[in-house]
């Protein structure tokens, strides 16, 4: 574990807000930069739930512990300030915006990162933009579709690995990002995360996903599997491994226990 | 500053801000309406005898038509028109400076993006323009090409005959209060003639007829597009109208020959004080194409329905209209589709969105007369909802007499959802940027269908109005 992490997240208690009930019920967690982590977990232990607390969705709160990103008291900041400090998450069931073009959208949100009165240069964006979808093997006319209007499930999933890859987050946290995917169209987001990677050694990933599969993709330093709100065991990539053949019982039985 | 501030400011009277003028008393008939302002209108305008007695006959249909009790509160409105006066000298003989143009009304403006030049003509100080140049050029080709683009009254007074077959006939005085209060009162608007097979390339813009009389409360606009011509018209801009009128009331008739393509566009930003209640309808011909874009802003309560009479076979008519309701604000448009004849096309795109207290209604006619054998249309209207106490209905008028007609209606409201504006917040947007997109890209469908530089000011109009509507 690097001793500077980017996010740390310490004895964070959550849930949905207007709820009593806690979904995370004290989660410690340090990313290292450039590190991969994988929280792994059967449905409902709060893996998502971790994901929007940590990129501020309004419907969950923070109750109890901390979250930092780069020192700062991430828990304090909007949405919108914790994307523009680094933050991206790659949604699994990102909205539609019709009549918004991707390249629109991109540029707004680029443009939302300069100073007030600086203007983005609209030569250079599109240069960005082109250069990216080149990386990602994209087609150029997918720039002009509308964000998420009438796209198959592996369409919108590649379009929120093209916004992560103009972005250029610092930490990227991937929710469920390969869940109903075909195995083509998961090799297409596996082989952008690895090649913004490679660009980014830097860039740290918190993978979240239900499926092993993803992590010979996306190989991680660390795998978390998370039960009823509680990591319950931290281990190399081989505890997905165990956790593909025996499944989430053996931890639930001795968390329960 | 909340921009429904500056949009407010523009509803207050000249006095309140100070307006000097050196010249004579400007006229004005006395408040009120009878026979006698009538007269009077008629004789400032120096008109023939038949004009005058159409005017006296129309007033006499007003006064007999009741209130419509239908679209908006109107409940108030006889009051205001009590008040009104229905006919005083065109602004821009008044010398105002551009110097005693409220600070308020300047930085709207300036926000906007609107140019130097329009921005003084828009605040009624415009006397000289400084491209009057291009004017000229383009007033040089429209001649050499025998268009017609003049003042109404121009219209009139030079070419009587062609005024007289049209004008009236496309709208009669008989056809609503409104339409009859307009053919008593009317004064300002356009004369528009395309010879036929004349193409013109860049739009006929109202904002061009410098020195002439300026849009008026009763203003009236006759468009006679000759057989095969093309052509566009552009009325109004987005900038917020300054003006002190609490009543518009216009009526706008359209004569689209055998093949001849027509667009109407207008884009309008009223002070919320204002009652708009528009009368604009084309006669479509054989082959002929009608498009109304129409575009919706501010004013208290907007009635207006851009129609299109589909006469001939094989006519098309498209209504793309658009509207936003803010606090206290009752947009109560859509459109009308009549189909006389075989073959007819039509269809309307109608997207509203309401803000705070706005409520925006569609208010739609399909008609299909028996005889018009295969006709088709397609209505959509959508709804965008910006807040909890934000307002929409619907109200489609459908009468089909034709059995091979095909009618479609599809209408949807949506609200701007609380994972729309996480999405959009989540890339880095704060959320008056976000619900702007969102806003943005529900009128693109319309907005791509402007000029450019209509596009970009509608969008920057409708950002300036969302501020402050969220938290």
């Amino acid at each position: 574990m690097s001793d500077s992490p980017i996010l740390a997240v310490k004895g964070l208690r959550a849930g949905v807000a207007d709820e009593d009930l806690d979904i995370l019920k004290g989660v410690d967690l340090a990313l290292g930069p450039g590190e991969v982590h994988a929280i792994m977990g059967p449905n409902g232990s709060g893996k998502s739930t971790l994901a929007k607390v940590i990129a501020g969705h309004p419907g969950y709160e923070a109750r109890g512990g901390s979250v930092e990103f780069g020192g700062e008291d991430l828990l304090e900041m909007e949405p919108d300030e914790r994307a523009r400090a680094g933050v991206f998450m790659a949604f699994q069931y990102p909205a539609e915006i019709p009549g918004v073009s991707i390249a629109n959208f991109l540029r707004t949100a680029l443009q939302s990162r300069l100073e007030d009165g600086e203007e983005l240069d609209l030569f250079d964006f599109q240069e960005l933009l082109m250069e990216r979808m080149e990386l990602l093997g994209m087609d150029a006319s997918f720039a002009e579709r509308h964000v998420n209007d009438g796209f198959s499930g592996g369409e919108k999933k590649r379009n929120e690995i093209l916004q992560m890859a103009v972005l250029k987050p610092a930490l990227a946290v991937m929710d469920e990002t390969d869940s109903g995917l075909d195995i083509d169209a998961l090799q297409v987001v596996a082989r952008g995360v690895n090649a913004l990677r490679e660009e980014n050694p830097e860039m740290s990933v918190l993978l979240i996903t239900h499926y092993q599969r993803v992590l010979s993709h996306i190989v991680p330093d660390t795998v978390h599997v998370v039960v009823d709100g509680r990591i319950v065991e931290s281990g190399g990539p081989e505890v997905a491994l165990e956790l593909e053949a025996q499944g989430y019982e053996e931890y639930r039985k001795a968390h329960a226990a | 500053m909340p921009s429904n501030e500056i949009i407010q400011g523009l509803g207050l009277d000249d006095y309140k801000f100070g307006f000097v003028t050196d010249s004579e008393p400007v006229f004005k008939t006395r408040p009120g309406l009878d026979a006698d302002v009538v007269r009077q209108i008629s004789a400032r305008k120096d008109e023939p005898e038949w004009m005058l007695k159409r005017r006296l006959k129309a007033l006499r249909i007003y006064d007999a038509k009741p209130m419509p009790q239908w679209g908006g509160d109107l409940s108030e409105l006889e009051e205001t028109l009590s008040r009104t006066y229905f006919y005083s000298k065109p602004q821009e003989q008044m010398e105002r400076s551009w110097d005693d143009v409220p600070e308020s009304i300047k930085l709207t403006f300036e926000r906007l993006g609107i140019p130097e030049a329009e921005r003084k003509i828009l605040a009624g100080v415009g006397a000289q323009y400084d491209s009057e140049m291009v004017y000229h050029s383009l007033k040089e080709e429209w001649e050499s090409k025998g268009v017609i683009f003049d003042s109404i009254e121009d219209g009139l007074k030079n070419h009587p005959e062609l005024f007289r077959k049209h004008f009236g006939t496309v709208i009669p005085a008989a056809d609503n209060k409104f339409a009859a209060l307009n053919s008593a009162v009317w004064s300002g608007g356009s004369f528009v003639y395309i010879p036929p097979g004349v193409r013109l390339e860049t739009p006929l813009q109202a904002y061009f007829r410098v020195n002439q009389e300026r849009l008026g409360q009763f203003e009236r606009t006759l468009i006679i597009a000759g057989e095969g011509s093309r052509a566009h018209y552009i009325e109004g801009c987005t900038a917020p109208v300054y003006s002190t009128d609490s009543f518009h009331s216009g009526v706008i008739e359209i004569v689209v020959n055998r093949d001849a393509h027509f667009r109407y566009t207008t884009i309008q930003n009223w002070s919320n004080n204002m009652y708009n209640l528009v009368t604009q309808r084309a006669l479509v011909q054989q082959g002929a194409h009608m498009e109304w874009l129409d575009g919706n802003l501010g004013s208290k309560l907007t009635m207006k329905y851009p129609s299109c009479f589909l006469v001939g076979e094989g006519a098309h008519g498209e209504i793309l209209s658009i509207a936003y309701a803010g606090d206290d604000q009752h947009q109560d448009t859509g459109g009308k589709v009549i189909h006389v004849a075989p073959n007819t096309t039509s269809s309307i795109v109608s997207k509203s969105i309401s803000k705070g207290t706005g409520r925006a209604s569609y208010r739609g006619l399909c008609k299909v007369y028996d005889g018009a054998r295969n006709a088709r249309s397609n209505v959509e209207c959508d709804a965008l909802l910006i807040n909890e106490t934000s307002r929409t209905d619907t109200f489609p008028y459908i009468e089909i007499d034709e059995r091979s007609a095909t009618v479609g209606h599809e209408a949807t409201v949506s609200k701007v959802g609380d994972e729309q504006l996480f999405y959009l917040m989540s890339r880095g947007m704060d959320e008056a940027e976000a619900m702007a997109l969102i806003v943005r890209g529900f009128i693109e469908p319309i907005a791509k269908e402007l000029p450019l530089e209509y596009a970009v000011e509608l969008n920057r109009l409708i950002e300036l109005e969302m501020e402050g509507s969220v938290g």
